[in-house]
């Protein structure tokens, strides 16, 4: 099972960050969760300071940014 | 004691400040203006040991940054190594000798790290954090 989890307080950019993870893991066809991380203490907890973030079993894989459906496929192969 | 600034940055536009926070005189005018800085607005003071560590969140905060600025306390210049060895090599340098503060030999206390954040925040051409 992978672990999605998406750190943000819930801009737009947040938001959208969730549903290309979403979308990539489906289209993966993995067995996943997916859990978004609000809180700023747990977010910076991670090593964070720029949202949103996309965190893949427990790795900090982007910062600060939206990547494209199929980069976040790669990272979930 | 005075509370730093914290919080994240939201969709990138952030300006990170690293500082030798070496053993010296120096390394410690060094961090507390970083943490000046902070407090002014004009960037985040971020975790070197992070990068020395290649820590995976503070290393893609880092990457995503837009401004980033070392200081360093003596011509040792640990902080830019730290960096550069980390495979950055877009940043703005800052070192205390060049500010005529000799290791050993500088008192810390508010007017040379007034003097240093001045110094940064001119460096950084008054950017300030987007969170």
């Amino acid at each position: 099972m992978t672990k999605i989890q998406v750190l943000g307080t819930g801009c737009p950019k947040c938001k959208k960050l969730a549903d290309a993870a979403e979308s990539a893991a489906k289209a993966a066809g993995i067995d996943y969760t997916i859990e978004k991380v609000t809180d700023i203490n747990d977010i910076m907890a991670f090593g964070v300071m720029m949202t949103p973030a996309l965190v893949i079993d427990g790795e900090v894989k982007t910062v600060g940014k939206v990547p494209p459906v199929e980069e976040i496929q790669k990272m979930l192969a | 004691m005075s509370t730093q600034a914290q919080g994240t940055g939201c969709c990138g536009g952030t300006t990170l400040i690293f500082s030798c926070s070496g053993a010296a005189d120096v390394g410690a005018v060094a961090d507390r203006a970083a943490r000046k800085l902070t407090l002014d607005g004009a960037g985040r003071m971020f975790c070197l040991a992070g990068v020395g560590g290649r820590v995976p969140g503070i290393m893609k905060t880092t990457e995503a940054a837009d401004k980033i600025l070392a200081i360093d306390g003596c011509p040792l210049n640990c902080a830019k190594a730290c960096l550069e060895q980390a495979g950055f090599t877009s940043f703005t340098h800052l070192q205390l000798a060049d500010l005529g503060m000799q290791k050993g030999k500088t008192a810390v206390e508010e007017s040379s790290i007034a003097t240093v954040a001045a110094k940064g925040a001119e460096l950084l051409g008054g950017a300030t954090c987007c969170g």
